[in-house]
Formats: C-alpha cells, sequence, structure tokens
C-alpha cells in the first residue's frame, strides 16, 4: 500500500515514518508549513528544513502552507493530502500522534472523507520503551523548542541521548508530563534517522527564550555523508 | 490465559501497534497473562489454552475480518468470557446474528449505561472515544447495555460473560478492560 507520511521534521513523523517502511511502501511525506506559531495541529519550529530531510531520506515531499486558523488548517492539509494523492498514489497516510484524541479524531476524519486508510503506529505507544527505541535505532534527534519548566534555555540544542533521557524521565516525573513531549512540552528535530542516506549536520543555529519558553532556529545546515 | 486476537488486514500489519499494542500495554499493566494470534492463525489449541478471548479493533477501512464469518463460528459455543472491542464487537455479535449496519463515529462521545451490569457498575455515564465505521443490531440472546446518542454502544449476553463494547477502552477508559479482568477472574484462575 503506498502511504504519505505527515511530516513534521520531529521524531515522531519520522519514527511512524520509518514504522510504515518496515510494512508498507512510503511513497512521499506530507508537510503543512503553518505561519502561526501556535498551531493547533501542526508544529513550527524549523519546518523550513522539512525539505532537507526529506532529501537526506530520498523521499518526496509534499509542502502546503497554511495561515495556521484552528480548523481552515484541516482544509489546508485537505489540499496536501489530495495533492498527494495525485503526484504519488497514496492509499493512505501515517502520523506521529501519540496520545492526542483531538489530533487523531480530525486526522481520522479527514482520511475518511478522502477514502484514505490512517495508520499511527505510535497510538498509546509505551513512552519509555519507545525513547529507547528511538535511540538504540539510530535516531538522532536535537530539542529545538522548549515550551514549559522545567525547559530553561540549556535544554536547546540538546540531542536526545540517552543522558538527555534520564534527564527526561526525572523532569517527567517530577513534574507530570510526557516523556516524548507530547504535550507540547518541547519540540524535536531529527538530523539522522536509520533511513537516511545522509545526516544533518548543524552549522549555525539562533536562539529565542524567555521564561521557559523558546526556539532554537536552525540558520545553516548541511547534507553530509554518514 | 487471555487470547487477544488481532483482526487486522495481515497478520503483523502496520496497525497492528495502534489497535492491538494498547490493550497489551493494558494487560501487561494489569499483570494479566495473554498471548496475541492473528486472526487468520487462531488454532484449536489456542482457544483450549485461552481462559477468555479479547476481540481487537481494525482500522475505519479495514473490514477483510468480516469478509471470513466461518473462522470466527467457534464464539457461538465458547462460553467463556470474551470483549469485543470495536471490529471485535461485530465479529462477536455477528457469531450470533447481529448484522452490521453503517453507522460512522469518530471521537470522543458519551456514553450512558442502560442497564445495570457490574462491567460498568457505578457510572451512570462516560466519554470514550469511538473509531467506527459500522454499528451493529442487538443479536438474540444479548442485550443492550450501554448507548450514545447514535449507536448503541455496549452489549452483553443475557447468561455469560460475552461483551461487545463499540468504542475502545483502551483509549481512556482502561478502567472498563480491568473490570472486564475482574470479572472474567474465576475462568482465569481455571
Amino acid at each position: 500500500m503506498k502511504l504519505g507520511v505527515l511530516f513534521s521534521g520531529g521524531k515522531d513523523s519520522l519514527f511512524a515514518c520509518w514504522k510504515a517502511m518496515q510494512h508498507e511502501e512510503v511513497a512521499c511525506l506530507v508537510t503543512v508549513i503553518s505561519q502561526n506559531p501556535e498551531s493547533y495541529m501542526f508544529h513550527t519550529p524549523n519546518i523550513h528544513l522539512a525539505g532537507l530531510q526529506a532529501e537526506a531520506a530520498g523521499l518526496p515531499l509534499v509542502e502546503m502552507e497554511t495561515a495556521g486558523e484552528k480548523e481552515a488548517e484541516l482544509l489546508d492539509l485537505k489540499r496536501a493530502l489530495l495533492e498527494a494523492m495525485d503526484r504519488f498514489g497514496i492509499e493512505g497516510v501515517v502520523t506521529g500522534t501519540i496520545l492526542s484524541v483531538y489530533q487523531a479524531t480530525r486526522i481520522q476524519r479527514l482520511c475518511r472523507e478522502l477514502d484514505l486508510w490512517c495508520f499511527n503506529p505510535l497510538w498509546h505507544v509505551n513512552q519509555e520503551t519507545y525513547m529507547e527505541e528511538l535511540i538504540s535505532s539510530g535516531f538522532r534527534v536535537i530539542i529545538v523548542g522548549v515550551f514549559s519548566c522545567p525547559f530553561d534555555a540549556s535544554w536547546l540544542g540538546r540531542e536526545i541521548d540517552r543522558r538527555t533521557l534520564d534527564e527526561l524521565r526525572r523532569a517527567a516525573k517530577k513534574y507530570q508530563i510526557t516523556l516524548t513531549g507530547e504535550g507540547g512540552e518541547f519540540e524535536t528535530f531529527v538530523i539522522d534517522a536509520p533511513f537516511f542516506s545522509r545526516r544533518i549536520a548543524i552549522e549555525e543555529v539562533s536562539r529565542v527564550y524567555q521564561n521557559y519558553n523558546g526556539v532554537l532556529r536552525i540558520e545553516r545546515v548541511e547534507l553530509v555523508e554518514k | 490465559m487471555i487470547l487477544v486476537i488481532d483482526l487486522c488486514y495481515r497478520d503483523g500489519s502496520l496497525s497492528r501497534d495502534e489497535f492491538v499494542g494498547p490493550v497489551m500495554r493494558t494487560l501487561q499493566e494489569a499483570g494479566a497473562q495473554f498471548a496475541v494470534r492473528h486472526y487468520a492463525a487462531v488454532s484449536a489449541p489456542d482457544l483450549e489454552a485461552a481462559n477468555a478471548v479479547i476481540l481487537c479493533g481494525t482500522a475505519l477501512k479495514d473490514t477483510g475480518f468480516m469478509e471470513h464469518p466461518g473462522r470466527f463460528g467457534w464464539l457461538a459455543v465458547f462460553e467463556r468470557p470474551v470483549l469485543g472491542i470495536s471490529s471485535g464487537m461485530l465479529t462477536l455479535a455477528g457469531a450470533f446474528g447481529g448484522v452490521a449496519e453503517p453507522c460512522p463515529g469518530i471521537g470522543m462521545t458519551d456514553v450512558r449505561v442502560i442497564a445495570p451490569d457490574p462491567l460498568f457498575d457505578g457510572r451512570e455515564t462516560f466519554a470514550a472515544y469511538e473509531l467506527h465505521e459500522f454499528a451493529v443490531q442487538v443479536p438474540r440472546g444479548f442485550i443492550p447495555l450501554a448507548v450514545s446518542d447514535r449507536c448503541v454502544q455496549a452489549i452483553r449476553h443475557r447468561s455469560l460473560l460475552l461483551y461487545g463494547l463499540l468504542f475502545h477502552p483502551e483509549v481512556r477508559s482502561e478502567w472498563i478492560i480491568e473490570r472486564f479482568l475482574r470479572l472474567a477472574e474465576p475462568a482465569l484462575s481455571v
């Protein structure tokens, strides 16, 4: 079955993509670029690098811009999926949704409207197992956005390795947040994945941070051999 | 031992983690012993070893399991506790003559308990996550236990612990699976 993966550049969508590749044919990535930094459906830091990640993965990318207003952005996602159906013949959609019933409901409804299969391979996953598998299977993920306590500026740019995962565990326990950051506590960017033919080397970044709210903007990058 | 049956379109499919995984996780957290089989691979020894069965859900577009009603004939004579979730409810009801009818539902819905039963004891209403293309006519020998505005959400056999739930209890209503485990406990300790 040919599938399109809803793609944000973060760990969940790329891990879901990897899962999908083990069962079906991933025909393209689909990205909706929200102009609204508080987008309800699509996260935003560094989405401008989606094309580079797609290139690293060797997959075509369908990109669609949205103003990012609550329900209107679903119409933009619909346009993106229609384009993916037209250009790549996708029969289904893959998402990296873990716990959000809000997000799952909207995507399921849209898929039904478009007569597409809908796959959520991380749905209600054991988050501990998932994060371990993410690291052990060769994903390299950095934190590019922090949006709640205790994530201060020191977290921006950190790679999620075993040491960071230990700290995330402690933070998750103490502050009752999800280990994966799916509640929007932090956002991630994938610089390498098991299916990337090249990895992303970050050469220049800028930070905007204030009071447990900040973004690491990746200014200059290049694809390098692995 | 609980036999967890995967009704998805293929053994080891991309849907398995979504529809079987969360049920497995709830059982693990409850300390229950279980084995998972795809519906096309369920054998007579699997059924003999099972003290209870959970039939899991499927993706909305996944109706392959409905094309093989003969594979589920054993449900009509199984007599041990069964929990059919969404597509699993259709399968259970289908084994007793219950006909599926189009009734799509996606998202959170309010479920109202309409008949007393230990599965929902102490709850008159609760919110549940639904994801279904069809609902089912209550088959003979079953009673409706709970409803939403549009569909029958839960059924039970009149005398056996055979339950069908249209919603997905593994999403935000795990307590119902835990209740089922407690109700099935006498069978599980045999």
